[in-house]
């Protein structure tokens, strides 16, 4: 017996490795013309694992106190050995993430399926990508810069808009009234230990919802899929999907590298509580879209500020879309075809009114 | 048989005074976890320890029409000294969504540049998002010394 065999016979009379990698084998991915959409997910996997291993070497270095974190980051930036590349990819990385978290969400939802049974998987991939834009928010003040500090400053002014609980999240948040020490300290607590544990956990939800109910084939080629001959219809998990998954992580890192060589991550000015604001503050892009509708919005409508309604209105629209399943229960009645047009309407003002934000408002 | 009516009664009588006791005693030992844990996340009310005055400023600091910003307790004010030699002090918390304003020399007003919101030199909001006029401080001058204070009314 070869040592390899060996040592799978030994793991197999434990516990059955056999009959535990035997799901592996048995594991298939349809095959039709959208089923390129289904990297998506596997290349946002890929990028948190990658958000994990360059966020725990930014940690080495990195003082999450008001008189260090500027000079820690500087640091990193400037002495530290490619701690430029480790943390522009981190930077870099976080904002590819994002995008391919919302690109996933999208073709899930253009695909449908989030359809019965697999109403579960949606919502824990909706909780994700709010820990995604948690994740977004507080790692954006730890640099302690002057746009993080004043982003912040308006980001948790607008949390506090929220109706009942919105000055107590403030507070919380702050860790007092103000940004200041307190809310990095949280900031980076949350950062690099709250949000990873939630997202480890409904990464493993999301992840065992998918092995359960296996991968859905949209509606709209149904027909033609089961056309197909039986062996052409799916192909294998391992090794032939897993292996084109990994040319798509391989060029994703490629990207990523690409960007961090040639254009590595800012760091501004340090942040001085006590100075004047600079002109052109702005969100990060993927609040971008909110932070130009709130702009929109009058000062006061009727009984409450126009901050407060927009505040309403996007989160009454996030718990909509949060639902959208249930919603969705005929896949030939009219609610099915009323969702598919509220789908691309979300997507045409998402990528609108950010456009709107960088050509029209910050000119 | 009657008895043993009986016997089932009290038993799950005795089952049900068992739960509500078990039940109980877990939820208030929860709560005594939770509710110092909830205490310790919502920081202690500061009491905005400096004085109701601070020293602002020295005479000659500031160019006439321009502004500076000052450290007032807990939150940054402005002080402006006016082209016509007179001293202006307000907090400078935009009323808005409370980045820190500044004054604009060439159109004789107070700006925030995260939202173009705009005040007059009395501190009204004249233009933008803001929904509130920003509070006027006092100012005084004593010898060299410009003091700022909070304002009776407020």
């Amino acid at each position: 017996m070869s040592p390899h065999a060996h040592v799978r016979a030994w793991l197999d009379e434990r516990f059955g490795w056999d009959e535990l990698m035997s799901f592996i084998r048995h594991k298939t991915v349809p095959l039709h013309r959208y089923s390129y959409w289904y990297y998506l997910g596997g290349i946002t996997l890929f990028l948190f694992c990658l958000q994990v291993v360059t966020g725990i070497l930014l940690l080495l270095y990195y003082r999450p106190t008001p008189s260090d974190a500027f000079g820690s980051v500087q640091y990193i930036m400037t002495q530290a050995r490619f701690g430029w590349l480790i943390r522009s990819i981190h930077s870099w990385g976080a904002n590819l993430m994002i995008f391919t978290a919302f690109a996933h969400m999208f073709s899930v939802a253009f695909l449908k399926a989030y359809r019965k049974p697999r109403e579960l998987t949606w919502l824990s991939g909706m909780v994700l990508l709010f820990l995604v834009l948690c994740f977004g928010f507080s790692g954006y003040l730890l640099p302690w810069n002057t746009l993080a500090f004043f982003a912040t400053t308006v980001g948790t002014n607008l949390v506090a808009q929220v109706p009942f609980i919105g000055h107590w999240l403030l507070i919380f948040l702050r860790g007092g009234s103000n940004v200041t020490g307190a809310t990095l300290g949280r900031f980076f607590a949350f950062h690099v230990a709250v949000l990873p544990g939630l997202a480890t956990m409904f990464l493993l939800g999301h992840l065992l919802l998918i092995q359960r109910f296996g991968i859905s084939v949209p509606p709209g080629v149904e027909k033609e899929w089961q056309a197909k001959p039986p062996e052409e219809r799916e192909i294998r998990f391992f090794p032939n999907f897993l292996l084109r998954e990994l040319m798509a992580w391989y060029l994703a890192l490629g990207v990523l590298g690409t960007l961090a060589a040639i254009k590595p991550w800012g760091l501004g000015t340090k942040a001085n509580p006590f100075g004047s604001a600079p002109a052109g503050i702005r969100p990060e892009w993927y609040f971008m879209f909110m932070f130009e509708t709130l702009k929109l919005i009058p000062a006061r409508v009727g009984f409450m500020t126009g901050e407060a309604l927009g505040v309403m209105v996007f989160g009454v629209a996030a718990l909509v879309w949060t639902l959208l399943p249930f919603f969705d229960r005929n896949p030939r009645g009219r609610a099915s075809r009323l969702i598919a047009g509220a789908v691309v309407f979300a997507l045409a003002y998402i990528i609108s009114m950010t456009a709107y934000g960088y050509y029209v408002s910050l000119k | 048989m009657k008895s043993s009516d009986q016997d089932l009664s009290q038993k799950t009588g005795r089952r049900r005074f068992l739960e509500i006791f078990l039940g109980a005693g877990i939820t208030a030992s929860l709560i005594s976890f939770l509710y110092p844990v909830i205490r310790y996340l919502i920081p202690p009310r500061r009491s905005d320890l400096g004085s109701n005055t601070v020293l602002a400023a020295k005479v000659g600091e500031l160019k006439p029409n321009s502004g500076q910003i000052f450290r007032f307790g807990e939150h940054p004010a402005l002080l402006i000294y006016t082209a016509s030699g007179d001293y202006l002090a307000f907090t400078a918390v935009c009323t808005h969504l409370g980045c820190t304003v500044q004054y604009q020399p060439d159109q004789h007003e107070i700006w925030c540049p995260c939202h173009n919101g705009k005040y007059d030199l009395h501190g009204r909001n004249i233009s933008g998002p803001p929904p509130r006029p920003l509070t006027e401080y006092t100012v005084h001058v004593q010898g060299e010394d410009v003091y700022v204070s909070r304002t009776a009314a407020s």
